[in-house]
């Protein structure tokens, strides 16, 4: 079996968003160690929004989040992160979901 | 927005719909609050629809509703790197005046229906989301605070339909959050090809259509399974594994998901198609343990948001649907008799769910999450072994058939051990039964 090296950006090129510009959905709380829950975000979020340099902090970019929960889930009990719905009419518009 | 309403339902999916559409129905004044732009753009399915479930609600909705393709042919695959053993069930017999399954698009399903809730006689309002719900002082709900200027609209009753994630219902206190091993996380893309190029590789002729539920090692170790579901003109294929494996294993979804794509048994059935969408979505698989306080003074929960998934036959949307009118019919109830809509009259909701498919199929299956959860060889281990037997008995190679059947043997015991063969036969047992 080959072994796929698509990017997830590829991916999310296909989707329709409507971007609340300057108002992130989601934000991490400032932190200088991440639980291993927020850490493991970097690999799992799979619209690979949260992203990591070296043993520095977790950063979130949700222009492309697909709204799914798994971030909000995963860290409701470590409270790095604050989790809201776009408002009303913004973030991802699925055309088929 | 100072009105005062029946009935205010939170989000436009299956079961906020079929609630909507049956309280506005029976005459009752109903508000739906939906976040997306239009219904179905914040929704993501496989997506299969019970007939079933739906024709309870709108017994024509075929007339009209945008169907791709109704099931005749059911594919159940175990998975290895290199192929598959599995079971197939077609029948010319699903071929019915009035099919049982079908495959839709939800994007284009939930606003047909949205759009029958609104002939109802409902007021639907899109690009609103709800914020939080309103109490008077006496601590029943009366209302709901949305994302909008003077947002506070009120009700006799408040029903969340708010999908998996439920943040009205969790962030009022009512429920507990969803924990990591009681939902998956499903990502999945649709692939467009011709009509006719799906129907000559799929062996199916116009409006027939396929679903394939795949396991094994594509989950490389996690609890979760595969699926691919034939649309008119596009395949909806997709993975979902439970959050708690995914924190755990550190893998990629849309690696995970490039990975099924390039498996020997799938890549030739997409091969040529443009992909125009990538989504993912969490899907409650915790089951019947999983299920919270379905209902208080002022307030009911349906669909998703309560957890209704039968995860062992991948069914949601009918327990959603069937959810929605059984907590409308309560309301319907209630007020005809003149009752308040406290916690006393609509305990009646969970009575019907108990007597319904909803509750008695959750409680059938109740411990069949904690078993597949502690027990991961069900996805890597049985698998791989039931294909290898396979490839074992098949291959012609001079070596005598009883010699083969103790290969087989052996390979199921040093994977297993005999007691471990029997618990899990045990467990599973129990599991299901």
């Amino acid at each position: 079996m080959q072994t796929p090296t698509g990017k997830v950006e590829e991916k999310l090129y296909q989707n329709r968003y409507l971007v609340d510009e300057g108002r992130p959905h989601i934000r991490v709380v400032p932190h200088t160690q991440p639980s291993e829950r927020l850490a493991a975000l970097v690999k799992i979020c799979p619209a690979g929004c949260y992203s990591r340099s070296e043993a520095g902090p977790v950063e979130v970019a949700p222009d492309g989040c697909l709204e799914c929960g798994t971030c909000r889930i995963l860290c409701a009990g470590t409270g790095e992160i604050e989790w809201n719905y776009p408002r009303g009419g913004y973030g991802i518009l699925f055309k088929f979901g | 927005m100072t009105e005062h309403f029946d009935a205010i339902v939170v989000g436009a999916g299956p079961s906020g719909n079929a609630a909507a559409y049956c309280l506005a129905k029976a005459g009752l004044s109903v508000l739906q609050i939906e976040r997306g732009e239009y219904a179905g753009s914040k929704n993501v399915q496989g997506a299969i629809l019970y007939a079933d479930a739906l024709e309870r609600i709108i017994p024509d909705f075929r007339e009209d509703a945008p169907l791709e393709r109704h099931i005749v042919e059911q594919r159940f695959w175990m998975l290895d790197d290199q192929g598959h053993m599995g079971g197939h069930y077609r029948s010319d017999s699903f071929n019915e005046e009035k099919p049982n399954r079908y495959t839709i698009i939800r994007a284009q399903f939930d606003r047909w229906f949205s759009a029958k809730v609104r002939e109802a006689g409902a007021l639907v309002v899109y690009e609103t989301t709800v914020t939080s719900l309103i109490r008077d002082n006496h601590g029943k709900v009366c209302g709901v605070r949305t994302d909008r200027e003077d947002g506070d609209v009120y009700a006799d009753v408040v029903i969340m339909a708010d999908g998996v994630n439920a943040l009205v219902a969790s962030r009022s206190g009512l429920k507990t959050e969803v924990r990591p091993e009681h939902v998956a996380l499903a990502v999945k893309e649709m692939h467009f090809l011709p009509e006719d190029v799906i129907q000559s590789r799929f062996n199916i002729g116009e409006e027939e259509g396929v679903v394939i539920e795949a396991m094994g090692s594509v989950s490389v170790g996690m609890v979760g399974t595969a699926f691919l579901y034939t649309n008119r003109e596009s395949i909806a294929v997709g993975i979902g594994c439970l959050v708690s494996d995914f924190a755990e294993a550190q893998v990629r979804p849309s690696f995970l998901l490039d990975r099924f794509k390039a498996h020997p048994s799938i890549r030739p059935l997409l091969a040529g198609s443009e992909v125009k969408e990538y989504a993912a979505h969490l899907i409650p698989e915790g089951g019947l343990k999983a299920v919270p306080q379905l209902y208080g003074d002022g307030w009911m929960i349906v669909g998703d948001a309560a957890q209704f998934v039968n995860a062992a036959h991948r069914e949601g949307s009918n327990l959603a649907m069937t959810s929605g009118r059984l907590a409308a019919e309560t309301v319907i109830e209630a007020k005809t008799r003149n009752q308040p809509l406290t916690a006393r009259t609509l305990a009646a909701y969970k009575a019907a769910l108990e007597k319904s498919f909803v509750l008695k199929d959750l409680h059938k299956y109740r411990r069949l999450p904690d078993v597949l959860h502690g027990n991961k060889h069900f996805f890597t281990e049985y698998p791989r072994l039931f294909s290898q037997a396979a490839q074992t008995m098949l291959r012609v190679d001079g070596v005598d058939k009883r010699t083969k059947e103790k290969q087989v043997r052996k390979a199921f015991q040093a994977s297993r051990r005999v007691t471990g063969l029997i618990g899990d036969v045990f467990n599973i047992a129990r599991a299901w039964r």
